[in-house]
């Protein structure tokens, strides 16, 4: 319990920080979205004019402008990086960081097992995503009861989407955790988490622009593709990916952190 | 009991060197030196204890209980001072040693505020305002409040002024005195001196010699030095004597052997001054590093 109070406190003010520019950012789409809207066959006719490729980079491919949800699903693409990142920088950091500054010397020396340590560290890094996950929440919620202009959504499908948040965030969580622990040494956590999160990214885009469906297939943006959940109300079955991909990331991570040897500072 | 014992620890990073088969146990209620250069060992097999590191072959037990699968337990009545103190730089000290004591079961305030007030550390600061010897202290503080069975000191003085060292060695005696054991690191032979009954010697990973801090220093040999007129170098070259120098009239060597036969062969002669002295650690330590 310590320990969780711990990492809680020093992680409250990063979580609150990424919780409100992540609620801005959600305002500020959204206040776009709304002039859009109202020009949305004018809209759709300008973006058929871009390449194909092009919307697909951007996710705008197969999208639906005149319903608020659309353009809340092209929106939300946004937030899930920004979502990604986050929870990137909390795997990549969660032991490591204490090695790095040398800490790791003082807690591990204390009457504590190391998977204890790392229990402790992970619920306080959920703490943090929940925060997060919470505010994203309120903010979709009011955001679009703010945009909408008199629109009528399905709550169905939208709840199905927030509800991604926590697993597409543990899956960038964990395997950030996992790849800490497989590497000597990260001395820096954000060429990490934006390597991991672009490099997705990425795979993601050019699957779809070359069709080759093997590249999606291991992209987390594939697995909650917002406007396929907002379509479908329901998740790809490339989710289970994911899935598999947090049970099998944390499980290494308890491995390979109590077999780790931790660097000195000398 | 042992309170350590050492089996064939060998460790190795990679291909690199640790420390390579080394056995040594330490009794309740020592204090046991560890003395080598940088480089040496000491660190490896201190963090080897506690478990931060994982042995390649061999085993190290504290208490009778393996040092890894009985960790956590054993840690209870371990303290710790590194060698480098690294702590969270935002807190303040008083919340980190709150946060230390939340470890252990027992309650450690009391102690958290004696052991402060005695190194005078002041408690309100925030840790990455403090230099590198308050730091130290913070690490002497944090390592001691729970009134652990067993010390472990990484080269505890760097840092300290001379002052806070002379505190330090008295805590450290006081708390030997208690009944804890001290496992003491350095490569300051002086302080080794000072304040251990038993010290192992390691070099290149290897511990080659173990002995008792007075069979170190009274068995071996004597420095003596002789000033008087006309007393040439011939006559002292016999059987013991090493090391003989002959500079300005005085006379110099190292001596091992019957006290008497010296005193025979100087009483022979008009002396001027003539002292017999111990070797320091550091002249005989010296010796094992030729």
């Amino acid at each position: 319990m310590n320990i969780y109070l711990h990492e809680f406190k020093a992680g409250l003010r990063p979580a609150l920080i990424w919780s409100a520019s992540i609620a801005a950012l959600l305002f500020v789409y959204m206040s776009i979205s709304s002039s859009f809207s109202q020009n949305a066959a004018m809209l759709s006719e300008m973006l058929s004019n871009f390449p194909e490729e092009l919307l697909i980079a951007f996710g705008m491919n197969n999208m639906d402008l005149a319903s608020v949800l659309g353009f809340f699903g092209l929106m939300f693409l946004f937030c899930q990086i920004c979502l990604a990142i986050q929870a990137a920088n909390y795997g990549f950091g969660l032991v490591s960081i204490e090695e790095n500054e040398f800490t790791a010397d003082f807690l591990l020396a204390k009457p504590v097992s190391r998977p204890r340590i790392m229990t402790s560290k992970l619920l306080a890094a959920l703490t943090g995503l929940t925060i997060t996950n919470a505010v994203v929440w309120i903010g979709s919620f009011v955001t679009l009861a703010v945009f909408r202009s008199g629109e009528a959504y399905e709550l169905e499908p939208l709840l199905i989407l927030l509800a991604s948040i926590l697993p597409f965030q543990l899956v960038f969580l964990s395997i950030g955790m996992f790849i800490s622990l497989m590497v000597k040494r990260v001395r820096n956590v954000v060429p990490f988490s934006m390597g991991l999160v672009f490099g997705v990214y990425i795979l993601n885009v050019f699957g779809d622009m070359i069709g080759e469906k093997s590249l999606e297939v291991i992209s987390p943006f594939q697995h909650f593709d917002p406007n396929y959940i907002l379509a479908h109300s329901a998740y790809p079955s490339l989710a289970w990916i994911s899935v598999a991909a947090i049970v099998i990331s944390l499980a290494g991570s308890y491995i390979l952190y109590a077999r780790r040897n931790i660097a000195s500072a000398v | 009991m042992s309170i350590i014992e050492v089996n064939h620890l060998t460790k190795y990073y990679g291909k690199s060197r640790g420390i390579v088969d080394v056995s040594f146990n330490v009794e309740e209620g020592e204090i046991f030196g560890f003395i080598g250069p940088n480089g040496a060992g000491k660190s490896t097999t201190i963090r080897l204890f506690l478990s931060l590191i994982y042995p390649t072959k061999g085993e190290a037990k504290i208490f009778g209980k393996d040092c890894i699968k009985f960790g956590p337990e054993l840690r209870q009545e371990i303290g710790y001072l590194p060698s480098e103190v690294f702590y969270y730089e935002g807190m303040k000290v008083l919340d980190l040693l709150k946060y230390s004591a939340s470890f252990y079961k027992k309650d450690c305030t009391q102690r958290l505020h004696e052991l402060a007030e005695l190194m005078e550390l002041d408690l309100k600061r925030r840790i990455s305002d403090l230099s590198y010897g308050n730091k130290k202290k913070v690490g002497i503080v944090q390592g001691l409040l729970h009134s652990p069975k067993l010390i472990v000191l990484d080269e505890p003085t760097a840092g300290l002024d001379p002052l806070m060292q002379h505190k330090f060695f008295d805590l450290v005696r006081e708390e030997n005195k208690r009944g804890a054991t001290v496992f003491f690191s350095s490569h300051i032979l002086g302080e080794v001196q000072r304040l251990c009954n038993r010290v192992a010697i390691i070099k290149e990973g290897k511990v080659i010699d173990i002995q008792d801090m007075k069979t170190l220093q009274k068995d071996n040999y004597k420095k003596i030095r002789v000033s008087a007129d006309g007393l040439g170098e011939k006559r002292f070259q016999v059987e013991g004597v090493t090391d003989l120098q002959q500079e300005n009239g005085t006379l110099s060597f190292f001596f091992k052997g019957d006290i008497n036969v010296i005193t025979k062969l100087v009483g022979a002669a008009k002396i001027a001054d003539l002292t017999i002295e111990d070797l320091t650690l550091e002249e005989i330590f010296m010796h094992y590093y030729e």
